[in-house]
């Protein structure tokens, strides 16, 4: 039996670093290339080894696809493909290849000329990496090789964002990063019934039914604008690209009908070149922006300003959009840390942060920070060291006081997912539109799986799976075979049934099936002996039967026929002027011999293809005898 | 299989295409060189052409003052511009499933198809394609409603009324069919009825036929559709060029190994090289501004005035033409301008690229920044107040009989120093300048027509190999004016199969096969048998399942197997077994085998008896005779059941089964 085969390597059980192994019909696909933000360690990148062992990664995959620009899912892209190497296709939408590389080039400058690691990827592999890229447009079905296609929907988790459909032959696998049940307000909307074997899933906010989104906003606004009132700073910790780019457009026309005079800033860097990219690539966003771009370019903003250091110093009330999203390092941080014992301020984490980062920490109800400085004790230590100061046990005591530096967060810290992750509900409706034969978890923290899938098996009784990194789930397919029917043989049959299909009586074909050289092609019989140069046997039989008749053998034939036609009711039986009868195809002759012409002989002649109920020729022989009786 | 074709017009094609229960609709060009016939719709008063003297026939029998006006020996209808549809009588239009749109100028009758003819389907299209062509129609509407014209003319309609009309009037077809424009409201009813595709991408139409549309190179979003079953492959083409302008570049490969290929919208233009007209334009354009007079390009507001902006762009400088403003008036000059920048995807690859920057695919950004590009909804509001001259406008409608270009017709054409530059191929300049003769103003040609050219179609033709090609009638033979240039015309074998309004043509196909599945189920019970080196039979007997133009095999129920019941036995219908028919043998039985293996099952006393065609065997202990041949056998015994089957399974050890 054919069978698929889904092994991650990472985002098994797990959020970060997505990257998963599809098997399917011979063919071997990467789903997503990600990095973990949470660890700095050989664990931020997944294990390719499991691949191979020695050598490049091009012999063992066929293609590699990427969903969507966020870092855990395309940040270990220039890692495999210059580090380890990989030269075949891999696939993106536009926007994810014009945004990706300015994302991994500036995750390379934060590790590399921020925290001074060695042994990373380069600008020029980022660039090297992004030369395999082919762009993939919605809907185009991409043809990788002969036998392997991808077709990729939308799916409006972020700016370019997609779903991907994976078919070899018959067997198929949808693969898709949160889906955003949004996503239906775009105009080239969703997924079709593909009844795809395997649904590949992201379920970050597996047991979280969220609220409408407008409920949100609404929340989201509210609190925004009540820290303002009361002179409070608002930290909202984002990427760059994605929903920060919502959250701007609300906060904006908020400002706009508020009248509201707070700054509102947005860290800097990126902000201006992601704007306009949402401008160049604006099809692929929502439709309510979409129409009315000619107008007025929602991307253009009149009261978010960039941000500047020290700005956060400010006194007063202000909102300021920090990157990154999770806090875990950065500018977003910096901030944090300045604003985070004042109970007047609030911090609003819009999104699903990794365990290990600050985010998840506070998000978690951790009052109490302990903050990194390790760098900075090293090189006191150091520092003192050299000057000969210190004391080895008070330089002991220094370490120690260093590590449990501690923060206390007095900020009110709220937790709005705008993430546009999956949620239950998203996930649960995207199974009823694809109808897939099993489902996959991924991208998601076990337990919160674990409840999803009992959800998902109960709901719709299809399997579910969910394997740990390294470990490989098996969905056995069952395809049928396509074949090349004669058209005169299909329409034959059809005639036969009559014109409407009764489930009572089902309708027969028989057929002659040739294969020849991968070709399968379905035929008559006599079409098949026709086509294989092939000559017919033909295969007869003869009873001969003998009775005694005193008529002429004209007469007698003519006996047995009227004979014939009194007792087999329902059969065709024909008196053919060459004076021989035909019962369906049996042909019965009489001939005498020369001696006593009374002495007759019945020849029964049918051949072999005579369908057996219709072969009466004990019958008919017992008639003959039955005859002898009559006339003796 | 059948194509019905309901536009004359190689350009505007609107054929319908019967292909396996389907019944497809190949775009749905309208036919607007019909507007010619009519008087300009003047945006202000004109008096020149209220003054235009009316028609009244020679004789002075037919009097058509308030219709038809006379201008410079040319007589025009006085009424609200109207257009040519396709054919709607050649088959009913309701039964119609799909309509595919090739390219934005493909589609400018789907309202009158849409909207009144019981349409029911879907229309399939890009996305660009949609997005230009509505704004080309929301031109269109515009143009005719900002200019209500009360009069309706008719009587000039009457077939014998028309019969005594001078000039192109005469000649003119189907006019009682000609409409005028439709509403905004059916525009939008009927571009709700598009359904968005991308390149490539399949779309199974009602599972019998799939539909996908290729890049065609031509424009923003055209395409070229293939149609196509398991086994029958039709490809349309229609607007395709090979240039590299800003689309995507023509996808040729799919196109190959199609049983049809319908061939439509070649250049209008054979003899017009785009690249030569375009420096012709600058150079015109340049002299003109120079001299200080002004120059008016009238042109749709998308497609080639992409490429006359980036290549102004480039030539401004150079030419010193810094500070001569360019004008863009069309009520859809800015949203032309904006969507062209966002369908990167559509773009060519140098476009492409940029957007990866990000910067704007199309130059014509930095011209609208530095102010060297304005755009206005129309001559009225700004830009009466901005304008200054001399100057250069690109304006619509390239027919001159409607939108702001009349109003420029009429202001600049009294004078020598300005220009009129035709770069639009569908309309013949000397008619569109017809109703403003005597005019002082220059007129330069320079259509630019990317489209393919004989040369570039045939060398295509030749490389995709199609069996059977579908075209106009007008390519296959060289155009009315160059008989001579038998270059312009097709020249294939076998000849391609011409069409014009109104034929209908039975496609050379023979559908041969079809697609079956058969379940894993009965694939495993099938048992194939080597016949010749390579090639396995197997017979298959099985239950053949339809739905939606799917067809499944399945193995055969066995019958329900009769419960052993201990109570009493129920007489039972005669069970429905459905037996497999014996099949057909081949080969031939040998000889000395067959006699071996005879006397392995203990016939020994057997005759052989040399005839003509093979051997009779005399079975004496049974008396039974087999007669050998090479194609057939014949077993002759009496009444004896046991014998004759064990004879019988005997022969076929030796046979092939089919």
């Amino acid at each position: 039996m054919p069978e698929i085969n889904v092994t991650p390597l990472g985002a098994g059980q797990d959020v970060g670093r997505s990257c998963i192994l599809v098997s399917i019909g011979g063919k071997n696909i990467m789903l997503d290339c990600g990095m973990h933000m949470g660890y700095n360690d050989d664990r931020r990148f997944p294990d390719f080894s499991y691949i191979t062992q020695n050598g490049r990664l091009t012999d063992f995959l066929d293609c590699v696809i990427i969903s969507h620009f966020h870092l855990d899912h395309c940040g270990a892209l220039p890692y495999m493909s210059e580090m380890v190497g990989y030269d075949g296709p891999i696939y993106m939408t536009h926007p994810t290849k014009a945004i990706c590389p300015i994302l991994l080039e500036d995750f390379r400058k934060i590790t590399v000329d921020k925290k001074g690691e060695t042994n990373f990827f380069t600008s020029q592999m980022i660039k090297d990496c992004m030369k395999k890229v082919v762009p993939l447009n919605l809907h185009q079905t991409v043809q990788v090789d002969d036998e392997l296609e991808i077709k990729a929907y939308y799916a409006g988790h972020v700016l370019g964002a997609a779903m991907v459909h994976i078919k070899v032959g018959s067997e198929s696998v949808v693969y898709t990063v949160s889906v955003n049940k949004y996503a239906k307000s775009h105009i080239s909307a969703w997924i079709d019934k593909c009844r795809p074997d395997i649904l590949i899933s992201e379920s970050t906010y597996a047991t979280t039914i969220r609220d409408s989104k407008r409920c949100r906003e609404r929340d989201f606004l509210k609190k925004v604008h009540e820290t303002i009132e009361r002179g409070g700073k608002v930290l909202i910790p984002v990427f760059a690209l994605g929903r920060a780019q919502e959250l701007c457009i609300l906060l904006e026309t908020f400002w706009e009908r508020m009248n509201l005079k707070a700054p509102i800033y947005f860290s800097t860097g990126l902000t201006e070149k992601a704007n306009h990219y949402y401008k160049l690539f604006i099809t692929w966003t929502n439709q309510k922006i979409r129409k009315t771009f000619v107008q007025r370019n929602m991307f253009e903003f009149k009261h978010i300003k960039a941000f500047d250091r020290s700005y956060a110093d400010n006194p007063g009330p202000m909102v300021v959009f920090a990157t990154p999203g999770m806090l875990h390092a950065g500018q977003s941080l910096q901030i944090f840390k300045k604003w985070a014992g004042n109970e007047k301020n609030m911090v609003i984490m819009p999104g699903y942060c990794v365990q290990g980062t600050i985010g998840h920490k506070i998000l978690n109800g951790q009052r109490k920070l302990e903050m990194e400085g390790r760098a900075t004790v090293r090189l006191l230590i150091s520092f003192a060291l050299t000057k000969r100061l210190i004391h080895v046990g008070k330089l002991l005591a220094c370490v120690f006081c260093f590590h449990t530096l501690q923060l206390d967060v007095k900020l009110q810290v709220e937790y709005m997912s705008f993430s546009a992750h999956a949620d239950a509900k998203g996930i649960m409706q995207l199974i009823r539109m694809a109808e897939p034969r099993n489902m996959l978890l991924v991208h998601g923290e076990a337990v919160k799986m674990e409840f999803l899938k009992g959800k998902i098996e109960q709901e719709f009784s299809i399997d579910c799976y969910m394997p740990a990194n390294g470990e490989t789930a098996t969905v056995t397919t069952n395809p049928s075979v396509p074949v090349d029917i004669s058209l005169n043989l299909l329409k034959r049959e059809m005639a036969l049934g009559g014109p409407l299909p009764d489930p009572k009586k089902p309708r027969t074909m028989h057929g002659t099936l040739i294969m020849k050289e991968n070709s399968l092609k379905l035929v008559s019989s006599e079409q098949a002996l026709k086509e294989l140069g092939l000559n017919e046997h033909q295969l007869r039989f003869t009873c001969r039967v003998q009775l005694q008749d005193p008529h002429s053998d004209p007469d007698t034939l003519h006996r047995i026929y009227t004979h014939l036609k009194s007792v087999l009711k329902g059969y065709t039986i024909q008196h053919l002027p060459d004076g021989t009868v035909m019962v369906e195809s049996i042909v019965i002759k009489v001939s005498s011999s020369a001696e006593d012409t009374n002495a007759k002989v019945l020849l029964l002649s049918w051949s072999y293809q005579v369908k057996h109920r219709h072969c009466p020729c004990s019958r008919l022989s017992k008639l003959g005898q039955k005859h002898n009786r009559l006339k003796t | 299989m059948k194509l019905y074709c309901l536009s004359g017009h190689p350009t505007l094609p609107c054929n319908v295409l019967k292909f396996k229960s389907t019944t497809i609709m190949l775009d749905c060009g309208l036919d607007t060189t019909s507007v010619l016939n009519f008087l300009p719709l003047p945006l202000v008063h004109s008096p020149r052409l209220s003054k235009l003297p009316g028609w009244i026939s020679k004789d002075g029998t037919i009097n058509l003052e308030k219709e038809l006006k006379d201008c410079a020996g040319r007589v025009f209808v006085d009424s609200q511009p109207e257009f040519c549809l396709p054919e709607r009588e050649l088959l009913d239009l309701s039964t119609i499933d799909v309509i595919l749109i090739s390219n934005y100028h493909c589609m400018m009758a789907l309202p009158y198809i849409t909207e009144h003819t019981g349409f029911t389907g879907t229309v399939y299209a890009t996305e660009p394609t949609l997005q230009i062509g509505r704004l080309l129609m929301e031109e269109v509407v515009n143009f005719m409603e900002r200019v209500p014209k009360a009069q309706s003319a008719t009587c000039w309609k009457n077939k014998e009324i028309q019969r005594m009309l001078p000039g192109p009037l005469k000649d003119a077809v189907d006019v009682w069919t000609w409409k005028r424009c439709y509403s905004m409201q059916e525009v939008n009813s009927a571009l709700s009825k598009v359904q968005l595709v991308g390149y490539s991408q399949k779309v199974e139409l009602f599972g019998a036929v799939q539909v996908s549309p290729l890049s065609s190179g031509y424009s923003l979003g055209s395409s070229n559709w293939i149609i196509q079953s398991h086994h029958e492959k039709v490809s349309y083409v229609s607007g395709s060029s090979l240039l590299t302008t800003h689309p995507q570049p023509m996808d040729q490969s799919s196109l190959k190994n199609s049983d049809v290929l319908i061939l439509t919208g070649l250049t209008q233009m054979p003899t017009a090289n785009p690249d030569g007209m375009l420096g012709e334009f600058c150079s015109n354009l340049a002299m003109t501004i120079r001299a200080g007079g002004n120059v008016l390009v009238p042109c749709y507001s998308s497609g080639v005035i992409y490429d006359l902006l980036e290549c102004l762009y480039q030539f401004i400088e150079s030419a010193s033409l810094g500070t001569t403003p360019f004008y863009f008036i069309s009520p859809v000059a800015n949203s032309s301008l904006e969507f062209s920048q966002i369908f990167a995807e559509w773009l060519c690859h140098n476009k492409q690229t940029k957007v990866y920057l990000p910067e704007p695919p199309f130059p014509h950004a930095e011209l609208i920044q530095t102010n060297k590009l304005k755009h206005y909804p129309s001559i009225h509001g700004d830009f009466s107040s901005e304008f200054r001259q001399p100057c250069v406008v690109f304006t619509g409608h390239p027919s001159l009989r409607f939108g702001d270009v009349v109003h420029f017709m009429e202001l600049w054409g009294k004078s020598s120093l300005n220009t009129i530059i035709f770069t639009e191929p569908d309309f013949s300049y000397l008619d569109a300048l017809a109703p403003y003769q005597p005019l002082a103003m220059k007129c330069v040609y320079c259509p630019i027509d990317t489209r393919l050219n004989f040369h570039q179609v045939s060398k295509l033709l030749k490389e995709v190999q199609p069996l059977h090609v579908v075209c106009p009638e007008q390519y296959t033979q060289p155009p009315l004016t160059q008989s001579h240039r038998s270059d312009l015309m097709l020249e294939l074998q076998p000849p391609p199969m011409p069409y014009r309004r109104c034929s209908v043509l039975n496609l050379p196909f023979r559908r041969r096969y079809e697609r079956v599945y058969i379940l894993p189920e009965l694939a495993n019970s099938l048992v194939p048998s080597e016949i010749k080196p390579g090639v396995s039979v197997a017979t298959v007997s099985a239950v053949v399942h339809s739905k939606d133009n799917k067809h499944t095999l399945q193995s055969v129920p066995k019958p329900p197997p009769v419960a052993p019941s201990k109570k009493r036995k129920r007489v039972m219908d005669e069970p429905p077994v459905v037996l497999a028919p014996k099949p057909l043998l081949s080969g031939a039985v040998p000889l000395e085998a067959f006699l071996a293996t005879l006397q392995k099952h203990g016939i020994t006393e057997v005759k052989v008896e040399e005839t003509a065609d093979g051997h009779i065997l005399h079975l004496q202990a049974e008396d039974t005779l087999i007669q050998l041949e090479e194609d057939g056998t014949h077993i002759v015994c009496d009444n004896n059941e046991p014998l004759r089957t064990t004879l019988r399974d005997l022969v076929l050890r030796f046979l092939q089964k089919l």
